[in-house]
């Protein structure tokens, strides 16, 4: 018997997403790295009932930011400048997900120890905000899911994440 | 069994140093599929193609022969079925499921346990129109392989996973497509990326494909009363899901039986850690069985022939504390191990207690004798327990899982240690209803507040 590690490809149980890292949620209560876009969900400063829905694209680096009641963000208002909105939206993910992963998703080229809000070109991008919005919705939707006893097999290939080191 | 006796223990050392025969050849067929699924079933080149022709060739003679055979010369001429996937995804699973058959064979015998035997099931009633989405999904991930899975093709799988998790009878199947995909919208591109998880990735899309036929066994479950003695606590993690399963012995009348436990809640990416338990809220007596070993009394309570408690509260009465490592070596080397579902014969799903003393530990993992270091599975030490790769490191009594992933390893449930000259002990789930340690307790009430903050949006968002 060896001590040798196995391959990462040939491992049933490789680690394919990094851990989260915890943060607080109360400003930017969703953020996700999908469909080619960094896209959040930012608490309104001044409205509990308002939120903003921001995102940027990957590789363009195209914004976007609206209120969920579909009315443009008025910092960014068509704009190729980030707005706070977007600022706190960059600054969550790279808590998440690290720096490293959210530069890569966005082809973003950070320089040692700079932030991907300093690396990004910026252009306006078209309004995404009800397809952000609905996948918020999907995601809040899980906390309402009946929890569930019955046997889940699969879940063997899916240890419990380790402390992020 | 407790490889106390050097006997006990240089026979398991044994089974571990030893690879059943023929395995090498067997993971060679897997391997060739498994290559073949990476680059797509579209754009097979003549190596390819030649490794799913000798997959068919090792069926030859056997019940899937003609199947496998048919599908393999169909999908190599361009036509890609379901019919065709299905062939390729059970030839896949047969050679796995014979794998760990071997595996679990020199493990048991070597531990001398004895495992009962498989009593057929029942088929579960069909799901029709929401697995047909599933299939196509899959379907769609195989012609492109995972090399061509762009993010649109990752998306794909959004609104069969919607309509799988509205069924509670769909969970499983939801919660493996929802993890799977989950994977491959954070690796995408894949063109891109610089390693795949090959195995692991044609590990999940044949489980799904297995999972959305019509048909599939039921549970064959049937009631058990007994007392339920904790082994240790395993916990699994992906974004949207947070199960904790419990190793147990449950006594009813003479016989002692090993069982899994299991309660699973849903919840989001930004929930982990030790405040993912806050999402099993609604299970406190399974929560005081890990956080406290108690003993629970279970009445009723259904049990698969694959040996699974189905756990239900309104049936279970918690009792007094008992020390799962005096469990361990008192009762386990005794106890009869369940048989195994044949569709969930597979190497990576092999999870047997053991408990281990008396060996050297160091980084490279546990020296049990007979020349064998024993792999110890750091990446399986979660963060939502209070143990450490480092008092693993320092143990001399260790409750764990044996696995196999490509070699042996143990996962730690629990270990005794001495940690600056102090004996100190540490199991899994002692957090289960937060944890004992300030600091780490500190921690947990910040992230905590992650639950209370999306319960909140989800209150004034979510029924608008």
């Amino acid at each position: 018997m060896t001590t040798d590690g196995v391959a990462y490809e040939r491992r049933s149980a490789a680690p394919v997403v990094a851990p989260t890292r915890p943060r607080k949620l109360a400003k930017v209560p969703f953020v996700e790295l999908a469909e080619g876009r960094l896209q959040g969900v930012v608490s309104s400063g001044s409205d509990i009932e308002r939120v903003y829905v921001s995102s940027v694209t990957a590789g363009e680096h195209g914004l976007s930011c609206n209120t969920n009641n579909n009315r443009p963000c008025g910092g960014l208002s068509g704009g190729s400048w980030a707005c706070k909105h977007i600022q706190a939206l960059v600054a969550e993910a790279e808590l998440q997900y690290g720096t490293e992963r959210v530069a890569r998703y966005l082809k973003a080229e950070v320089a040692d120890g700079g932030s991907v809000m300093s690396a990004l070109r910026t252009t306006s991008a078209p309004n995404r905000a009800a397809e952000v919005f609905s996948s918020f919705l999907r995601h809040l939707a899980y906390l309402e899911l009946p929890a569930s006893t019955d046997p889940l097999p699969e879940l063997q290939w899916f240890p419990a994440a380790g402390a992020v080191r | 069994m407790v490889p106390r006796g050097r006997g006990g223990a240089l026979m398991l050392a044994d089974a571990l140093h030893a690879a059943p025969d023929g395995l090498a050849e067997t993971f060679t067929l897997v391997e060739g599929l498994d290559d073949a699924l990476t680059h797509g079933l579209a754009r097979l080149d003549e190596e390819r193609a030649g490794a799913l022709e000798d997959l068919a060739a090792a069926f030859s003679g056997s019940p899937l022969a003609d199947r496998v055979a048919d599908s393999v010369g169909k999908i190599l001429a361009g036509t890609v079925t379901d019919e065709h996937l299905i062939a390729l995804a059970g030839a896949r699973a047969a050679l796995l499921g014979a794998a760990h058959d071997a595996l679990l064979i020199s493990v048991d015998t070597a531990l001398g346990r004895t495992r009962a035997g498989w009593t057929a099931v029942p088929a579960a009633a069909d799901a029709g129109h929401l697995l047909a989405g599933s299939r196509s999904w899959l379907r769609e991930l195989a012609i492109a392989g995972w090399r061509g899975v762009d993010h649109e093709l990752a998306a794909a799988a959004a609104q069969s996973v919607q309509a799988l998790l509205a069924d509670p009878a769909q969970r499983r199947l939801a919660v493996l497509l929802d993890g799977f995909a989950g994977e491959l919208r954070a690796a995408a591109p894949v063109a891109t990326l610089d390693r795949v998880p090959v195995r692991r990735w044609a590990d999940l899309w044949t489980r799904g494909l297995l999972l959305s036929q019509d048909g599939y066994p039921a549970s064959g479950a049937v009631p058990v009363t007994g007392r339920l003695l904790l082994l240790g606590v395993d916990l699994h993690e992906h974004p949207t899901v947070f199960q904790a399963q419990a190793h147990a012995l449950v006594e009813t009348g003479d016989e002692v039986r090993l069982v899994r436990t299991s309660v699973a809640a849903a919840k989001v990416d930004t929930i982990t850690g030790p405040s993912a338990w806050r999402m099993l809220a609604g299970f406190p007596i399974f929560r005081l069985m890990a956080a406290g070993h108690r003993t629970v009394d279970v009445e009723d309570a259904l049990l698969t022939p694959a040996g699974d408690l189905i756990w239900d509260e309104s049936r279970a009465t918690p009792g007094e504390a008992a020390d799962p490592f005096t469990t361990a070596r008192v009762r386990l080397a005794g106890a009869t191990l369940p048989a195994v579902a044949p569709l969930d014969r597979h190497p990576a799903a092999v999870a047997t207690p053991v408990l281990l003393e008396g060996y050297a530990a160091s980084e490279a993992g546990f020296d049990i004798g007979g020349g064998v270091v024993l792999a110890v599975d750091h990446d399986r030490v979660p963060a939502a327990g209070p143990l450490t790769p480092a008092i693993v490191d320092a143990s001399h009594a260790c409750l764990g899982l044996l696995r196999w992933d490509g070699r042996w390893s143990v996962q730690p449930l629990a270990v005794q240690a001495i940690v600056k000259k102090k004996q100190v002990t540490a199991h899994v789930g002692e957090w289960a209803n937060g944890p004992a340690e300030a600091k780490a307790a500190k921690a947990e009430a910040v992230a905590g507040t992650a639950v209370d903050v999306l319960r909140e949006r989800a209150g004034r968002l979510l029924r608008k």
